[in-house]
């Protein structure tokens, strides 16, 4: 194929201008921040939470309201901690008062005391939206307003949901809610907007003893996917064939 | 908006969900009177037409009266069938939303398309039966003076569609079109009431809704519902308007020849096609809980404790005793009466309204964690927008909207005369 | 049209065209499968970037050493380091320019959260430092005593 002098010149110009392009971004982009805005392809988002480490202080379920304006005096949130007690006759005693958004400072629980004497097992459970690969909320939503990003996370168009619940009552999780002021569905972002600026989510850094971590599957040098891959871990509810994405350490049996 | 006890911001659902034991924080009863009402509606408008279309498919000349009755009042349910939705949304402006990105995976975005196509069909089925009657009001509105007059035979004009024909050609393709609607609104009425089961039995999340069998269940009973109201409501305008001959000729009217109130022969046809659905619909229901009982999965010891214990007198007193067990004995007892026959419908349509009052509410009643309850306090008296539009007060306007907007309907489009 | 029969459809047509042309003025023009799957990815693409451009609230420890750096230190050098500046001053959002002044929660309630009793073996509760809320200074705030950025008693 033959290329005129024209072809030529014109073509080098606009492979020059593409090529300067990138370089001049990456000087004011830190490197987190570029590997998280070009990892649509290469990034598969994922969380990690270890129960033994969870102490039930709630800064997390603090931090994500404030973080995401969902009010801290309404009854939803994105996020939330649940106490498990199990006793010597067998029975699991299971609260979470107020999501566990101001910890938890008093051993009654449905307002029974309970003997420290009588518990086998007892443990915190930190709970979000599992980012599901098959989400069932996205499958049922009957107008497109909630979807998957490229890069996994399951969010809310906020202009579009005409707030008829089917996605709500879809979760098998029960991570999802109206918001109160918004008048629309809305659910944990994994703080889509702290991720994609090489940030971590809110819940994440709050926590103070490591409980909650956030990854990427698709990068093996990650220690959460080194974690997910290499050590024992479990997922909730997998009988619904969502294939969620938080995956927890120490999980039992007796976790609803 | 603030609770002013506990100081909470009131998020959807809290003002009629009391919950018990370990529920997880975001639960509430999302779905509530409306979503009971809004399959209740659209079965009426299924069962009405599948009434109307047994007249015109399958030739029961003695249902004549009662097809052109049901097919109108079909009309008038088909906006109502809407209504429940448009409370219930917390965005009703953006309803629309669904026709213009249907997202079809979801059992609601079919909602758009079946429903549109359905009141096409009955639509057209009414027009094709009327156009003659527009036609002949046209030329007798045409001398008369006053501007309503004027209007009326305006609107009828356009009600023609331009079609001013009525030779005998063009009469004869009235009727055949109006079989031939009627034949496929037929699965049509199917679709738009098993879709709705559909909404409700593929929500895998959900362990009492969670079957393969909730569509035809749904069908089964919503054909129930709709013969039995069309039944109902015939009976009661045409004993009405024997009430007012009798009065008329007490009075000395010498118009008044017949003296006839809903015909038992009819009733008596009519009402074994609405046993054997009811029989269809209590089979399905039995085998369902049958099953549940026996396989024992997961979430049986939560649903076994809400249906035999919290939702007891609901489920098997009110839905299955009253609803179903009883008004089949009426039924089947000899010498059928206007006033036995009355009981027993409204009876059914009781049963029905608790068996989607039953799924609905009931499969809310148990938390996701299988370790809790929540309980629904249907709000009475309104104190806000929302407890009007999710509470009794706006179950009873969609309730009543169907006969007031047949009322209305019927003034254009009669359909309570007897055929000669 | 010789054939009448044909009317009710032009209407139902009629009424296609008419929705589609609403559609085609309401509905986003960058909405439809933006993705592999009709299933999960058909949305309105400008959302994710709406996401993306959703403020940032809390800052982080870095940002708060940029004027404060030797609470930070001071903070650095105990067992409170693991503990977010933001967990109990509020996020910074824009401080200093808006908010002014954090909302910092000083009561007993707050340190609890942690520091009350609860003996659960099989987390790292039952590792906390703790005391039982009852019976240690129940009328007292803990930083009447303890300094928050480093609470060890001795260091004080």
């Amino acid at each position: 194929m033959s290329c005129t002098r024209r072809d030529l010149i014109k073509n080098a110009c606009k492979g020059a201008a593409v090529a300067s392009l990138p370089l001049s971004a990456l000087k004011m982009l830190s490197p987190a921040e570029v590997k998280a805005s070009v990892g649509d392809d290469k990034t598969r988002w994922v969380f990690l939470v270890d129960i033994q480490k969870c102490v039930g202080c709630g800064f997390c379920v603090k931090a994500c309201k404030n973080e995401n304006e969902i009010p801290l005096n309404a009854p939803v949130t994105r996020t939330w901690v649940e106490r498990y007690v199990v006793t010597k006759d067998g029975k699991s005693h299971i609260d979470t008062p107020k999501g566990g958004r101001d910890g938890y400072t008093d051993g009654k629980i449905h307002g029974e005391e309970i003997n420290p004497d009588e518990i086998t097992k007892a443990f915190f459970v930190p709970k979000l939206c599992n980012q599901c690969e098959k989400p069932a909320c996205v499958q049922v939503c009957p107008v497109g307003a909630t979807y998957q990003t490229r890069d996994g996370v399951v969010l809310v168009d906020q202009s579009w949901c005409i707030g008829c619940g089917y996605c709500i009552m879809a979760c098998p999780y029960g991570v999802r809610f109206f918001h109160p002021e918004h008048h629309v569905a809305d659910k944990c972002t994994f703080c889509y907007h702290r991720i994609t600026k090489g940030m971590k989510t809110a819940c994440v850094d709050a926590c103070p003893f490591g409980a909650r971590q956030v990854g990427n599957l698709k990068d093996h040098d990650d220690p959460v996917t080194q974690t997910i891959m290499n050590q024992r871990v479990g997922i909730l509810k997998d009988e619904y064939g969502t294939k969620p994405q938080v995956y927890y350490i120490g999980l039992d049996e007796r976790v609803r | 908006m603030t609770d002013p006890i506990t100081n909470e911001i009131v998020v959807h659902g809290m003002d009629w969900t009391v919950k018990s034991l370990f529920v997880y924080p975001n639960e509430f009863i999302y779905w509530s009177i409306q979503i009971v009402m809004y399959p209740y509606m659209t079965g009426l408008v299924a069962g009405a037409f599948v009434l109307s279309s047994l007249y015109h498919v399958f030739g029961q000349k003695d249902l004549k009266d009662m097809a052109r009755f049901s097919l109108v009042f079909s009309l008038a349910l088909l906006p109502v069938a809407m209504m429940p939705l448009m409370m219930h949304l917390q965005q009703p402006f953006r309803g629309i939303n669904v026709m213009f990105t249907p997202h079809f995976t979801s059992a609601i975005a079919a909602f758009g398309i079946v429903f549109s196509t359905y009141a096409v069909i009955v639509m057209s089925e009414i027009w094709f039966m009327y156009r003659t009657y527009f036609v002949d009001q046209t030329i007798a509105l045409q001398g008369k003076t006053g501007i309503g007059n004027s209007m009326k035979r305006t609107l009828y004009i356009i009600l023609t569609l331009g079609a001013f024909e009525t030779d005998e050609q063009a009469v004869a393709k009235d009727k055949k079109a109006v079989k031939l609607l009627a034949a496929i609104g037929i699965p049509v009425a199917g679709f738009l009431h098993g879709y709705a089961g559909f909404i409700f039995g593929s929500v895998k999340a959900n362990a009492l809704w969670m079957s393969p069998l909730m569509p035809v269940i749904f069908i089964m009973s919503a054909v129930v519902s709709g013969i039995a109201l069309c039944m109902l409501t015939y009976i009661i305008i045409m004993e009405w308007k024997k009430f007012q001959a009798v009065l008329a000729k007490g009075r000395g009217d010498k118009s008044v020849e017949v003296i006839r109130g809903a015909e038992i022969d009819v009733m008596n046809k009519t009402s074994k096609y609405l046993m054997m659905f009811l029989v269809a619909a209590i089979t399905l229901e039995t085998l369902d809980l049958i099953f549940r009982g026996y396989t024992a999965m997961k979430s049986w010891d939560i649903l076994r404790s809400v249906m035999f214990h919290e939702d007891f007198t609901k489920i098997f007193i009110l839905q299955y005793g009253l609803g179903n067990a009883v008004p089949f004995a009426l039924l089947l007892m000899p010498r059928m009466t206007i006033k036995r026959l009355v009981v027993a419908l409204i009876l059914v349509l009781f049963g029905v309204f608790m068996m989607r009052w039953n799924v609905v509410i009931g499969g809310q009643a148990f938390s996701l964690s299988f370790e809790g309850f929540m309980h629904y306090h249907l709000p009475i008296i309104p104190h806000n927008l929302e407890t009007y539009r999710e509470g009794l007060m706006g179950a009873l306007t969609v309730a009543a909207t169907p006969f007031i907007l047949f009322w209305i309907l019927n003034k254009f489009i009669p359909s309570l005369n007897h055929s000669k | 049209m010789k054939n009448h029969v044909w009317r009710p459809l032009l209407v139902a047509l009629a009424g296609v065209a008419l929705l589609l042309t609403a559609r085609a003025i309401i509905v986003p023009d960058d909405f439809g499968v933006n993705g592999e799957s009709f299933t999960y990815n058909f949305y309105r693409a400008g959302s994710v970037d709406d996401w993306k451009g959703f403020k940032v609230k809390y800052r982080g420890k870095e940002y708060c050493r940029e004027c404060h750096e030797e609470k930070v230190e001071e903070n650095l050098a105990s067992p409170h380091s693991v503990i977010q500046c933001e967990n109990c001053h509020g996020p910074a959002v824009d401080h200093p320019e808006n908010p002014e002044l954090l909302p910092t929660e000083s009561t007993r309630l707050l340190c609890l959260r942690c520091h009350a009793t609860l003996p659960y073996p099989q987390s790292n509760r039952a590792e906390m430092p703790s005391v039982s809320p009852e019976e240690h200074n129940p009328d007292e705030n803990c930083v009447e005593c303890h300094n928050p950025h480093n609470p060890d008693l001795e260091a004080m």
